[in-house]
């Protein structure tokens, strides 16, 4: 253990005891210690294994910053633990390994690969012979890679997304930023300040002298009413100020008025021999290692540093006992050559131009550099500041503010050479993704010269610190080794997340919206299979065979609730003048008590939606649409009108009103029972509508036949629908009423020829090749939607035709099988069905148009033979549509 | 996109809340030459800067016209449109 003795500030409780598993050993921490921070002061010094060499990497920065410590956490892979708080249980991992973290076998690719494995290596050595390429992958993938994610051990966790609004959100609850809360909190500002913990304060945390200070203004924020989301971290910072959070297992999306970024500085290292061993640290990560969890980091410590902060690590390092060997200041001298020497990846001695020092810590700090990602993404300027040798933000966008660190507040650091020894390959400049300044200058050589070029090829900033650790120095090797300056270079663009976080929580937790009709229970309790369609669940049948509930329908009377569909009620004197202009039907001369079956189109004359319009009196229609089309043909319609400003209101009844289609040989007798109206062919007859009673519920009845026998489909308001629904089935028992699902549906509309929009057409389907010429009125005064379209159709000649089919060979193609004409690929089949009524297997097909005779032949693709089929032009069943009219 | 837009009706709501239906355009008054039938119906001005395009609205189900900026996503001005404002 390297525990120290309690000391004042420390975020650990020595009272309560926790302990979690690393690599199947019991680890004890105590509560208030991160993963990271327990594994430390138990010893662990190797915490991961570099992405491509398998170098043995230990705590660099302990803020969150680094690759350095990530891990698997019960199941997750590539966790940062130096600031994930531990917790009992918890089942830690290392990752990117075989055999074990200490002694990885892979290391091998370090002592043979470094200097044969230059940026774009594996893509030039690997691509010859092109066909062994994935296996190359394969292989690569599993030695140059993070952790692993588990497809079947992950328990899914629930992710949630919660919606805030704040006057103000701070980003960052450092000194600047709780004292920017508390002002705006002050001022009656709604305030929240997101930081990524594990407590507000920032670095005030890890200075012993601050620490009072940072309690004080987290005291003073909270009596301000200031809210915290700690820990949390701002992933992106889009328009508007709007800003999404990752906190644990929630996706806060936070809207705020203005957006104030106190996101502090990110401590740069140097770029020297063996700054990724073991035992190198920067000075945030030492001091949160002795005053937040009182862990001691080592015996002998040497500092090099550009400014203040590796001073004030030195003097934390001081009082917990550590042996300050050394301390270099950049800003009095720039020695040519540091070099930390190692054994078995730990350091073990530092070098200053030859002189060496034993040591097992070296902290290194270079300028530090203002957080400005989250200011870049929002639009931010940044300018590079050659005094400093940082990039600094300017010109902000609207309500964005830079407070602190994050605006530049960093002091007067010395600009430290940008790289600073020369014995050696591994001078590291990006950790996370394994280049070093050999790779850089190579790339460079190779000609991508361009920092986003560069960043493309060796992949540096793209790993996962996103650039915290790498972008300044990256930068500043490319200044000097193409003698450009850094602003000439500029930076390279800042994209969220700004973090990584799961792809789990972006995802939010999954969705399925489900509507269900007012009848939805009767139809479990009845037996009905239920099935999606589109965001509906309906029967699919009430038993195993829905060729006997489509028999039935023939034989008695059936019932099928239709509330799916979509019902607009269009009102006011233009009522009719609207409808002529949006279909391409007429209406004007369409009686008050008429149904005609209408269909919609786009001015690019492709079919929208299908549907009866109702004329209930001279100004009012009432309008069905598809079940799924019911909201887009609402939008539709309003919005032409908001074009036209014509005197007619639109009421979308959906929902409201539900729908029951009675339908058979029976079903009159069966209405006469339910209801006082007159259901002859006088009083209701084929295509027309009437406001009726049934089961004493007032009605409107519509004669249509989709099904294809007589049938009338009664609408009636939603809260009463179980009524009617009972009272029709139990009137009708001795009558056989009985319902019906979508399938045998689907069979009998079939046996009509009656298209399904969507089914049988597509978003290329006109009028006229969907084998409607009858219903577009060209002669029309006004010019209605579509019109031109379907013009320009019948002049370029018709190409496709939508038919009926039967098999005479009774082989069963399936629904988007192959219409195969002269061996050549012609069109599909977008329906078919078994019909026991006919006896045949019939569907409707999508052809060529010199196909689209009576008895017309092509082949459909059936279980990879050609199967022939014959074309049947009109209903197969009933073709006069006597029943319909019965 | 995560842009407030203020409907005329109900005032400033996220973007999902609204339904934009793109750049508006302006159809022609009578049968169009098959160019003309084409470039309304496919082809947009897709301008960088303030763009006048339509927006429903999900919670009052009203249309309304916005000027937004295509890049910035700046919405200058949202408006129910004036019968003179006829376009499509």
């Amino acid at each position: 253990m390297t525990r120290l003795a309690p000391r004042p500030g420390e975020l650990i409780d020595r009272s309560a005891e926790i302990t979690f598993a690393f690599d199947g050993r019991p680890v004890r921490a105590f509560e208030g210690d991160t993963i990271g921070s327990a594994l430390f002061a138990a010893g662990r010094r190797v915490f991961s294994r570099s992405f491509k060499y398998h170098r043995p990497r230990g705590l660099q920065c302990c803020s969150g910053h680094c690759a350095n410590c990530q891990m698997t956490v019960d199941g997750e892979p590539n966790v940062r633990v130096c600031v994930t708080p531990a917790r009992e249980g918890a089942v830690v991992q290392g990752q990117n390994f075989r055999g074990s973290l200490d002694r990885d076998l892979l290391q091998v690719t370090d002592k043979l690969g470094g200097p044969f494995t230059p940026p774009g290596f594996y893509y030039k050595t690997f691509i010859r012979p092109r066909r062994l390429w994935p296996l190359y992958e394969k292989v690569l993938r599993g030695v140059a890679g993070l952790g692993k994610v588990d497809p079947n051990g992950t328990p899914r966790r629930r992710v949630e997304v919660v919606h805030e609004h704040a006057g103000v959100l701070v980003i960052g609850g450092g000194r600047s930023g709780l004292e920017a809360a508390a002002v705006a909190a002050a001022a009656g500002e709604r305030v929240i300040v997101v930081d990524d913990g594990p407590v507000v304060g920032g670095r005030l945390l890890a200075d012993p002298e601050g620490r009072s200070r940072a309690d004080e203004l987290h005291a003073q924020a909270l009596e301000a009413g200031v809210e915290l989301l700690v820990p949390a971290v701002a992933i992106g910072l889009f328009e508007q100020g709007f800003v999404p959070v990752a906190h644990g297992d929630t996706l806060v999306k936070i809207r705020a008025g203005k957006v104030v970024v106190a996101a502090g500085a990110i401590e740069q290292p140097l770029v020297f021999p063996g700054n990724d061993l073991v035992g190198v640290m920067l000075p945030e990560g030492v001091r949160r290692l002795v005053n937040l969890w009182s862990v001691k980091p080592a015996d002998r410590a040497f500092v090099v540093t550009a400014d203040e902060r590796g001073l004030a690590a030195a003097s934390d390092l001081e009082s917990a006992g550590v042996d300050v060997v050394g301390v270099l200041d950049l800003r009095e001298a720039q020695p040519p050559n540091l070099e930390a020497r190692g054994r078995r990846g730990r350091v073990e001695a530092f070098a200053v131009n030859g002189k060496v020092t034993p040591c097992d810590l070296v902290v290194m700090s270079g300028s530090p550099q203002p957080d400005y990602k989250l200011l870049a993404q929002a639009g931010a300027r940044v300018e590079y500041d050659a005094a400093r040798g940082i990039f600094v933000p300017t010109d902000l966008p609207p309500d964005v503010e830079a407070v602190g660190a994050a605006a530049g507040d960093v002091g007067e650091p010395g600009v430290p050479l940008p790289v600073l020894g020369h014995h050696g390959d591994k001078c590291f400049v990006c950790f996370c993704e394994d280049q070093t300044k050999k790779d850089l200058r190579y790339a460079i050589e190779e000609g991508f010269d361009s920092i986003e070029l560069s960043k493309r090829y060796t992949t540096v900033t793209m790993g996962p610190c996103q650039g915290r650790l790498c972008h300044l120095n990256s930068i500043r090797l490319y200044a000097k080794t193409t003698g450009l300056d850094e602003s000439a270079i500029g930076t390279t663009t800042s994209r969220p997340p700004h973090t990584p976080v799961t792809l789990g929580l972006l995802a939010g937790r999954p969705h399925e919206p489900t509507k269900r009709t007012s009848l939805h229970h009767r139809h479990e309790d009845q037996g009905g299979q239920m099935m999606w369609t589109g965001p509906w669940r309906r029967p699919h049948s009430y038993g195993p065979d829905p060729a006997a509930e489509a028999r039935h329908v023939h034989d008695a009377v059936g019932l099928i609730d239709v509330s799916t569909l979509g019902k607009i009620l269009v009102a006011g004197p233009d009522a009719a003048a609207f409808l002529e202009r949006t279909y391409p039907n007429r209406f004007s001369d369409l009686r008050p008590g008429r149904i005609r079956y209408g269909v919609l189109t786009g001015d690019a004359g492709r079919i929208m939606d299908d549907g009866t319009v109702a004329r209930l009196d001279d100004e009012t229609f009432y309008v069905t649409t598809t079940s799924t089309g019911a909201d887009g043909v609402y939008q539709w319609f309003t919005w032409w009108n908001a074009v036209w400003f014509m005197d007619v209101r639109f009421a979308q009844l959906t929902g409201a009103v539900s729908a029951v289609n009675v339908a058979g040989p029976r079903a009159r007798e069966l209405m006469q029972r339910v209801s006082p109206d007159d259901f002859s062919n006088e009083g209701l007859g084929y295509l027309d509508a009437r406001h009726v009673r049934v089961a004493g519920v007032p009605c409107l009845a519509l004669r249509i036949g989709f099904v294809g026998e007589l049938g009338y489909e009664l609408h009636f308001p939603s809260p009463l629908a179980e009524h009617v629904w009972d009272t029709l089935l139990e009137r009708g028992r001795d009558l056989g009423a009985a319902p019906f699902g979508l399938e045998p549906q689907r069979i009998l509309r079939l046996e009509k020829g009656h298209v399904i929009v969507s089914q049988d057409t597509d978003s290329e389907s006109n009028l006229l090749e969907a084998a409607m010429p009858w219903i577009v009125k060209n002669d029309k005064e006004f010019e209605w939607v579509g019109k031109w379209a379907t013009q320009e159709v019948a002049q370029r000649g018709l190409r496709w035709m939508l038919v009926g089919f039967e098999s005479p060979s009774g082989a069963m193609p399936v629904e988007g099988g192959q219409v195969v004409v002269d061996g050549v690929s012609s069109g599909r089949v977008t329906s078919v069905r078994h019909s026991a009524q006919l006896g045949k297997v019939i569907g409707l097909a999508i052809v060529p148009h010199a196909l689209a005779v009576d008895g017309g032949r092509f082949d459909v693709q059936v279980d990879g033979r050609r199967v022939p089929m014959r074309v049947h032009l009109g209903p197969f069943f009933d073709p006069a549509g006597e029943k319909l009219r019965s | 996109m995560s842009l407030l837009v203020t409907c005329p009706n109900c005032g400033p709501r996220e973007v999902h809340e609204l339904r934009c239906a793109g750049e508006s355009t302006r159809r022609p008054q009578a049968r169009p030459t098959r160019r003309e039938l084409n470039d309304y119906l496919y082809v947009r001005d897709n301008v960088w800067g303030f763009q006048r395009e339509w927006w429903f609205c999900r919670s009052c189900e009203e249309w309304f016209l916005a000027e937004r900026h295509t890049y910035t996503n700046e919405v200058a001005r949202t408006w129910h449109p004036e019968p003179a404002e006829r376009r499509a």
